[in-house]
């Protein structure tokens, strides 16, 4: 009885949703619908990360070529190339800004904020997010503290040039570097209305994942890629609020005297009244997010990528529960290893100890994890599709960026790399590229989900996946003898010190490989826009994928499913499953879509 | 050995686009399912994950044979052998299990390539295998825990047994100061609040302190062999952070506290510059910086090797150039250049009585200044 009553609910939902009329701004600016939310956090971060990409290529050729004059320093930095030649401020400034983008906006809001955004919704089996309003605030908040930090770009004395951790009083005093002045404090500013449209998406996310499932639809039957974003979401509840007392402290420092992170300074011949405070105390809560902030980013690429390599492995992954733990263990660690960036901060050495031990602890779930992955491939039969090759490459840079980690988080080896080039390399492969590659593969996977059945140009994908794969190892493979050598990042040039002179050709290489993979990516950018308007329309479930979102019509329609919601019978995993006899249990088709009843004589082996 | 990097870069991107070509000819017959993999892209990018990974052992390869000796030479301090030998340990493991695991997933991504008709494994679980891969990273990890903490706590139990001598490091943008304790091997207490540049106290040091009086302050770092050295750390404006990679030792100056740091040199200068990797070093550079010089380019004289003290915290615009030479030498070598130094008395507070005579007579900001100390005496 209360079933029917269910339906009729829902048939009068969606009745509504017909009648209601849409104008452009309400359909395409200020849309409530997730699907087009997702569309808009897509499109920001991809441009975002474009700046970014591209600020890194200028700093990149600096370090190959240091002092050399390029006509494009002088094009793109204008009064900060005097004559082409790169000023020291605004490398740092690049830099700076570079990290931000890429970790905040591009991997956090970008990655995120477009996945969790398309697919909770519908892989979970909901008409929207529980508050589609909230989550229309989120983008908007997003796409001011995104304005924002491109304006920041364009002040007299340049952007933030703290690094992208911002620690004081280097980022707190404007006499100590002209970034710290008016850039600093519209990054500052960026970023506590960054925090806050993380936290409105953040709670919009759990409280879906939690209210809205299906009938059928327990948590043991969700998509690994919604557990990653609803645990994700946690991580971020539970950790940005820390980055935003840091950044309070931080202006309150910076304009109203306050004495948090600030002592005992003496700079430019005079010294300052701050008396009190501790940089390292900033460290602490810059960390507590900055580390969970890593997994932020990480956790929804490892989502995508389980769900895109058991479909096109058309077997189901290996270990769901394994996996499930692993995301549990890996976000709960992630909120306890911060320290493990401060091993020589000053900080208590037993502290060091602490963090040492649990941050090799988190190495246990990330390897259960690689394994996992390893082992879905054995015996598949496996779809290259782009999607597909950008996941294997997850896990290849997972385990190559994932294994220095242990070099790293050990604070005896840690003393003598810290801060040099082999944190960059660990760091790029682990988590950027990684998470780039499942951002990729995501697109790739979902693009049909998103621009009503048109797909990418498979054959531009595999081009622009394979320059990327070989030029990514290309730029951070050599990277750890950079830094092995004793070359601290964030440096301007290193012709200052004659023993890092013979690395001089291995910045070159490096940068010849960055320089590459910049330009591949616009064989990515080329055919993501093409395919928005020219892409060739598939199938409705073009991977035979077995989760939800392929169940609904390719046009987008307010409320996902005309009809009825569809129910579930089974986990999202069944490919490839046969009877006892070897036969599939659907005959002829390699999967079984969560939402067909369990068969007649079908075991229900999983959940 | 670059040549051989490019040419299979080259290759790779070239079997890419040939291979684009051909599929996107096959592409034309416009059926709906044009954009997913078929059997002949399933194939192609097969293979390409096996040449792949070929890739990855080349360019893991190239990188020892061409870098591997650009690395650090031997730790030139007490704790640095360990430290090394750490190392050695954890990369053995590190590039073991990399080297199995790429293999693995590389060839199953070649070995298990779709095909019509083919059938995959319904594999879901396997509890063994999972407490396999749970168990022996704990074992591994947790030996590789206990030794790090083992080290980690003798490197950081900084303490005056064995009669360490006791040095400050100084760090401000952008460079470094070096103070000794003197005779008493005690360092005066210093303040941000009692620096008097017109004085030339520049590191702030209280002058009614006598522990100040032999202080000496210099900009060059020279150690004696074999002798622990206590490091207090103290930075004026920002974070800085004093490297020394040679010592395998690193900690940050952090304006408001005073940070530790503790090594034994065992190598001298000297002796480090026979050292048969670290000639071999300087030969190198040395070639590349005669091609420099005959290019015309600044700052390429010829090398010679020395310890060096880095910033490797960002600090500013010089970050990048903010170094202090270190020497390390015997007993009596360092004895000897300690004797030459002058100390804190010699130079400021001789200055400031001479001053003091003289500044009623010169300018007004001398007088201020000089209010300005004696007030807050």
């Amino acid at each position: 009885m209360s079933e029917v009553a269910h339906v009729s609910h829902d048939d009068h939902h969606d009745d509504h949703g017909h009648h209601h009329k849409e104008t452009f701004i309400t359909k395409y600016i200020f849309s409530q619908d997730h699907k087009m939310i997702s569309k808009q956090y897509l499109i920001t971060g991809l441009i975002m990360g474009f700046i970014g990409i591209a600020m890194s290529l200028l700093f990149r050729m600096q370090l190959a070529w240091p002092g050399e004059s390029f006509g494009i320093f002088e094009a793109v930095l204008g009064k900060w190339a005097p004559d082409g030649v790169m000023d020291a401020d605004i490398y740092l400034a690049l830099v700076t800004i570079h990290g931000t983008l890429m970790v905040f906006f591009v991997l956090t809001q970008g990655l995120s904020g477009t996945f969790s955004n398309l697919l909770i919704p519908l892989q979970i089996g909901a008409r929207d997010m529980a508050s589609g309003f909230l989550n229309m605030v989120s983008y908007w908040m997003f796409f001011v503290s995104s304005v924002i930090m491109i304006i920041s770009l364009f002040v007299e004395a340049g952007p933030a040039a703290a690094g992208w951790t911002i620690y004081p009083p280097l980022s707190a005093l404007p006499m100590a570097q002209p970034g710290s002045g008016m850039g600093m404090t519209l990054w500052l500013v960026s970023m506590a209305i960054f925090i806050a449209s993380s936290l409105l998406g953040s709670l919009n996310y759990i409280v879906t994942v939690i209210n809205l499932r299906t009938k059928g639809m327990s948590m043991t039957r969700l998509p690994l890629t919604i557990w990653a974003f609803f645990v994700t979401a946690i991580i971020g509840v539970v950790s940005f609020p820390v980055l935003l007392s840091a950044a309070l402290l931080l202006i309150m420092d910076r304009s109203f005297g306050t004495s948090f992170f600030l002592s005992d300074i003496f700079i430019q011949g005079e010294v300052l009244h701050y008396q009190g405070g501790s940089p390292v105390l900033y460290e602490h809560l810059f960390w507590f997010l900055g580390h969970p902030e890593v997994y932020i980013v990480l956790l929804p690429a490892l989502g995508i990528t389980s769900e895109v390599m058991s479909t096109n492995a058309r077997k189901p992954i290996f270990g769901y529960r394994a996996m499930v733990a692993s995301i549990l263990a890996i976000a709960f660690l992630s909120t306890i290893v911060w320290g493990h960036h401060m091993f020589v901060s000053g900080m208590n050495p037993f502290l060091g100890s602490v963090f040492t031990f649990t941050t090799l602890l988190i190495a246990i779930p990330s390897a259960v994890k690689a394994f996992n992955y390893i082992t879905t491939l054995w015996k598949g039969n496996l779809q290259l599709n782009p999607a597909m090759l950008f996941s294997i490459g997850l896990v290849s840079t997972f385990i190559t960026g994932g294994l220095t980690g242990i070099i790293l988080g050990d604070s005896t080896l840690d003393i003598n790399v810290h801060d040099t080039y082999f944190v960059v390399a660990h760091f790029h492969l682990v988590m950027g590229i990684s998470a780039l590659y499942g951002m990729f593969a995501g697109i790739y996977h979902w693009f049909p989900k998103m621009f009503q059945g048109r797909m990418m140009n498979k054959n531009l994908g595999y081009v622009h996946f394979w320059i990327t794969a070989v030029c990514a190892y290309g730029v951070f493979f050599p990277m750890h003898f950079v830094g092995m050598a004793g070359v601290p990042r964030r440096y301007y040039e290193n012709t200052a010190f004659p023993m890092f002179d013979e690395l001089t050709n291995v910045q070159v290489l490096m940068t010849v490989f960055a320089i590459i993979a910049g330009l591949a990516q616009l064989i990515f950018v080329y055919n993501f826009i093409s395919s928005i308007f020219y892409g060739k329309k598939g199938p409705v479930n073009p991977w035979g994928s077995n989760t939800l979102e392929w169940t609904t019509p390719q046009e987008h329609i307010h409320g996902n499913w005309p009809g009825e919601i569809p129910h579930v019978y089974r986990w999202a995993y069944d490919y490839s499953k046969t009877y006892e006899n070897g036969e599939y249990i659907i005959a002829g088709q390699d999967f079984v879509p969560q939402n067909v009843p369990l068969q007649e004589n079908e075991e229900e082996l999983n959940h | 050995m670059t040549t051989l990097l490019t040419l299979a870069v080259l290759v790779l991107v070239a079997i890419a686009i040939w291979q684009m070509t051909k599929i996107f000819e096959l592409s034309q017959t416009k059926t709906e399912k044009a954009e997913i993999a078929n059997d002949s892209d399933n194939k192609n990018n097969g293979y390409l994950l096996f040449v792949f990974l070929i890739f990855i052992y080349g360019i893991t390869i190239f990188s020892f044979v061409k870098y591997g000796k650009t690395l650090l030479p031997e730790a030139a301090s007490e704790h640095g052998g360990e430290y090394d030998q750490l190392m050695l340990v954890s990369m053995g493991i590190i590039f073991f299990v990399q080297t199995v695991t790429q293999a693995l997933l590389h060839y199953f991504g070649y070995k298990y390539r779709g095909q019509k008709g083919r059938k995959a494994l319904f594999f879901a679980d396997n509890d063994r295998l999972e407490f396999i891969w749970t168990i022996i990273p704990v074992i591994v990890l947790a030996g590789l825990i206990l030794w790090g903490l083992y080290t980690w706590t003798n490197i950081m139990d900084i303490n005056e047994d064995d009669d360490p001598l006791v040095v400050e490091l100084y760090a401000q943008q952008f460079n470094w100061t070096a103070r000794y304790g003197g005779d008493d091997n005690v360092l005066g207490n210093a303040n941000v609040r009692l620096i008097d540049i017109a004085n030339a106290n520049v590191l702030g040091l209280d002058e009614s302190d006598p522990n100040s009086e032999d202080d000496i302050i210099v900009k060059e770092l020279h150690l004696p062999v074999g002798r622990k050295v206590n490091f207090k750390m103290r930075s004026q404006d920002v974070l800085h952070s004093a490297y020394m990679p040679h010592f395998r030792a690193q900690m940050n100056c952090v304006p408001g506290m005073i940070t530790q740091f503790s090594f034994t040199p065992t190598v001298t200068t000297e002796e480090m510059r026979l050292n048969p990797d670290v000639v071999d070093k300087v030969k190198r550079t040395n070639a590349l910086r005669a091609e420099w010089a005959a290019e015309g380019r600044p700052n390429s004289d010829p090398w010679e090797f020395d310890y060096i003290l880095l910033c490797n915290k960002i600090c500013g615009k010089s970050h990048y150039n903010m170094q202090m030479k270190i020497i390390v030498e015997t007993e009596e070598e360092f004895n000897k250049w300690l004797a030459e130094q002058k100390s804190f008395k010699e130079t400021v507070m001789v200055d400031e009585v001479e001053e003091e005579e003289q500044a009623f007579n010169t300018e007004d900001g001398v007088d201020i200044e000089l209010e300005e100390t004696t007030s807050e005496e």
